[in-house]
């Protein structure tokens, strides 16, 4: 692709790692012939860092107000701010240089090879030719792509592997903030899944600050540090992270949105590991065991204390049943439960030694706190 | 008429002799041709890309493009040169205003068509990545568009060296010569011109579906193996154009 | 200029300097009166030869392209080679083509309508076969599972389904072979082309030019208008929009026709 004199001088900091902060303030879009407004007063901000996921119906504005932030779309009123700088202040050719950009149908260009797809925004930049190279090999391994995928053309590989193309191809010049838009839109519900994960676990590592459209609430609430619900009108109703969305909807529309199992939902948001569970009583395996006054809580282990058994109501050992891990999610450990006759759940650490019981009240009284696992577990981390 | 009494087989026999003792004098008139058809294809090349490349890639005009290229087809070859015979006399300017006319349309539609279909996720993938729109015109859209200008490219030398010989009507020279000339040069060099200018007509046409297919791009190769779609070919009109461009413009 | 004997000789031609007509004389740029003193004798009926060959050509085409086009929709390997050969016929320049055809069918209408024939085939059948492959293969998949035999998806879905393709075909190959036709004047003075060359013979007669040439492209155009009016009759359901040389008010003019009984029935 061409190199640009102009995007060459004017950024000094074109690897820098760092993530940006973006902020919105009262935005507004409105399109000539068209009295009412696109966007209304959009104000909020993202941290660097951080997911935040805009999420609403069709005609909430949401595309819009992304498109506008690598100035796709013009802004009527207000300004958007990338590390405190109006994005109006640079051209748009060489801003969208800095910003990573994916799009549901992807738009990988048909007529060059994977490797040339990656490297179009490098070599805008006037990156030499062995720091491309390196650049796209670097990328390849990333998205756990053979590197013989770099001479292949888009037709030619799947369509899970394009989608990861596109996300290489959006970040290989190391943007700062990355826009993207219903990403795994157009993709079978279970490789969606496999690359949401993937995506999660890729953004521990490159820490990129995202903006990320989608329709679907459950991937906003799956994918985002914080979402924005939009509204018809261009309206943004509430901007919270997805656990005080779902614990406390600002009004009937966000309560609706999110669904009446929004309860649920903020189970999926908490694992077992972040719960405080109820102590077991751990027997040696063949003890035998006779008038127990909470048979439920009775463990039978080996002697790597890992479960064999547990004790039946009638005082013989009954098998162990479903094991919850602390990385199973409340609504998971909920389901296995409800499978098991509500048994409190067998709870073992990452080595498989018990750990602890995890029973349905304890579970229910996740969802009562204000502020559930979700902020609690960030808290942790700190 | 004059050459009816003998037998089938002896006037293209004649026409065969006619060529072996005139080769010199039919490749002098076959260069002529060829000049006047490249310099005419030249010509409406250079009038025709640049508005159609333009309009197709700020998607305007698509009512205006499709309209000049059906107009275009209903303008009959010997109609143009009929009427610029009257309007500029005979000579080589009204042959060539009336070849490069016959060769706009389809190199207009075809543009047009090619840049305005450019699937729209590469052009908005292309401006989101930061490529200028010079960028965008000559690194995606015309890469992408180009086996269908191709098609439109053919389509029009096609036209320009079908005209080609009624041109020399209007003193345009070339093989035309011989076969309006059948005075001088007698049934055989009429019929051995008319098989000259048909073989010349389809090497010219074999030579440029083999030049398509060099400059199309292997990802473009691979992609409509993989999709089992075929390589556009001489352009036969309405229906196929609207059915690439899926013609339905937004009513605006 | 040897051209009148190359054509075989045509009617009786008067020299226009003889003429009375003093724009005729001067070779004015176009004389309305010898135009219209000359229409019973010269345009008349070159209009009507014109109409002739061509309606005669593009039916024959037509029959021909249908009949091939089906042939490659239910066997396809048929197609490549029918669109090598009617491509090569396609690719001949027309003068030559019609020169090529003397030694086998003489200067006769004959001749000139077996190249114009030849012309037509490539149109017709590629948008005619386009047409056919256009059909959503849901809509075909329907009809299969709702019991429809080949015979009754061909009749009932696919050719209905068809018919702007085919129109638009129609519309092409018509144009085109009226064009083209012109050309054949060559061979038999006949149609349009007769007075162009007619009026080479003169003297490069401008009137003469200008009013055959003009003729020509009014009878393209209306040609192509009433190809257009049909479809709307024989398919009132493919309203899609279609580009046309007609201006779009026309086009919705001739729309606006009384609907079926049926139709309005409902309404």
């Amino acid at each position: 692709m061409e190199t640009e004199a102009t995007a060459k001088s004017s950024n000094p900091r074109e690897h820098a790692r760092a993530a940006a902060s973006l902020e919105f303030r009262d935005v507004s879009k409105r399109y000539p012939g068209n009295d009412e407004p696109a966007l209304r007063d959009l104000s909020f901000e993202v941290a660097a860092g951080e997911i935040c996921v805009l999420v609403g119906p069709s005609g909430c504005g949401k595309t819009t107000a992304m498109r506008m932030v690598n100035r796709m779309i013009d802004i009527t009123e207000g300004d958007i701010l990338l590390d405190g700088e109006s994005v109006r202040s640079r051209p748009p050719a060489e801003l969208r240089r800095h910003i990573g950009y994916v799009i549901q149908q992807i738009g990988l260009f048909p007529h060059v090879s994977v490797g040339d797809n990656i490297a179009t925004v490098p070599r805008l930049l006037g990156w030499d030719r062995r720091r491309v190279e390196a650049r796209v090999d670097e990328l390849l391994e990333l998205i756990s792509l053979p590197s013989e995928t770099r001479e292949r053309y888009p037709a030619e590989i799947s369509g899970g592997q394009r989608q990861r193309v596109g996300v290489a191809r959006a970040l290989a010049a190391d943007p700062p903030l990355m826009l993207m838009d219903e990403p795994f839109g157009a993709i079978d519900p279970i490789t969606r899944e496999r690359l949401q994960n993937e995506f999660l676990r890729l953004q521990e590592d490159i820490r990129k600050t995202i903006v990320f459209v989608t329709h679907d609430i459950d991937e906003a609430i799956k994918m985002g540090d914080r979402i924005a619900i939009m509204r018809e009108g261009g309206v943004l109703v509430q901007y919270d992270t997805p656990d005080r969305i779902l614990a406390d909807p600002k009004d009937e529309f966000v309560a609706q949105f999110v669904g009446l199992d929004r309860g649920l939902k903020r189970l999926a948001l908490s694992k077992l590991g972040d719960l405080s569970l109820q102590a077991a009583e751990c027997l040696p395996d063949g003890t035998p065991v006779r008038g127990h006054a909470d048979h439920h809580r009775v463990v039978f282990v080996d002697d790597r204390r890992h479960p064999v058994g547990r004790l039946g109501e009638d005082g013989e050992p009954e098998p162990v049943g479903p094991v919850g891990k602390p990385d199973t999610s409340l609504r998971d450990a909920l389901s296995l439960i409800m499978s098991d006759a509500n048994r409190p759940l067998v709870v073992v650490d990452a080595d498989g030694a018990v750990a602890g019981l995890a029973r349905v009240d304890v579970i229910a009284s996740a969802l009562a706190v204000g502020n559930g696992g979700h902020a609690a577990r960030e808290d942790a981390a700190r | 008429m004059l050459a009816l009494g003998s037998s089938l087989g002896t006037q293209f026999l004649d026409s065969f002799k006619f060529m072996a003792n005139n080769t010199g004098h039919l490749l002098h008139d076959t260069l002529s041709t060829l000049a006047l058809s490249g310099a005419a294809l030249g010509v409406a090349l250079a009038v025709t890309l640049p508005p159609a490349v333009w309009l197709g890639h700020v998607h305007r005009g698509s009512g205006f493009a499709i309209r000049i290229a059906n107009l275009g087809r209903a303008l009959p070859e010997l109609g143009l040169i009929a009427i610029f015979l009257a309007l500029l006399g005979l000579g080589f300017l009204n042959v060539m205003v009336a070849l490069v006319i016959v060769g706009i349309p389809p190199i207009l539609a075809n543009t047009f068509t090619a840049v305005d279909g450019v699937d729209p996720e590469a052009v908005d993938a292309a401006r989101g990545m930061g490529m200028t729109e010079r960028g965008i015109v000559f690194k995606v859209e015309l890469p992408l568009a180009l086996p269908l200008m191709f098609a439109g490219i053919r389509t029009a030398s096609l036209f320009i060296i079908g005209a080609s010989p009624l041109a020399a009507i209007a003193g345009g020279g070339g093989l035309g010569e011989i076969i309006v000339n059948q005075a001088s040069y007698g049934f055989d060099g009429v019929l051995a011109a008319a098989l000259w200018i048909a073989a010349l007509a389809l090497l010219v046409q074999g030579l440029l579906a083999l030049l398509q297919k060099a400059l199309t791009p292997k990802g473009l190769k691979v992609r409509a193996r993989a999709t089992g779609e075929r390589a556009p070919r001489i352009d036969v009109g309405v229906a196929d154009a609207e059915r690439i461009a899926g013609i339905e413009a937004p009513a605006a | 200029m040897n051209l009148i004997v190359a054509a075989g000789g045509g009617p009786v031609i008067p020299n226009f300097g003889g003429s009375a007509d003093k724009c005729a004389q001067n070779n004015g740029l176009f004389c309305w009166h010898w135009f219209t003193s000359h229409w019973g004798s010269i345009f008349g009926p070159a209009l009507v030869q014109h109409i002739v060959l061509v309606l005669i050509a593009v039916s024959i085409g037509f029959v021909i392209a249908f009949a091939a086009a089906l042939l490659a929709y239910r066997m396809p390997r048929w197609e490549a080679p029918i669109v090598i050969v009617s491509s090569l016929l396609y690719t001949i320049p027309s003068l030559a083509l019609f020169q090529i055809l003397v030694p086998f069918t003489g200067l006769t209408r004959l001749t000139v309508e077996i190249a114009l024939v030849m012309y037509c085939l490539l149109l017709l059948f590629s948008n005619i076969v386009t047409g056919l492959r256009e059909v959503p293969e849901e809509v075909r998949d329907a009809a299969r599972g709702m019991g429809l035999t080949p015979r009754q998806i061909l009749l009932r879905i696919d050719l209905p389904l068809a018919v702007p393709a085919i129109f638009a075909g129609l519309r092409v190959a018509t144009v085109t072979t009226i064009s083209l036709a012109t050309v054949g004047a060559f061979v038999t003075n006949q149609g349009l082309g007769a007075p162009i060359f007619d009026a080479i013979g003169r003297g490069n007669f401008k009137t003469e030019f200008l009013a055959a040439a003009a003729l020509a492209i009014l009878l393209a155009w209306v040609a192509d208008l009433l190809l257009v009016a049909l479809q709307g009759v024989v398919a009132p359901w493919a309203s899609r929009r279609r580009s046309s040389l007609v201006p779009r008010g026309v086009v919705r003019a001739i729309r606006r026709r009384p609907r079926p009984i049926s139709a309005v029935r409902e309404a």
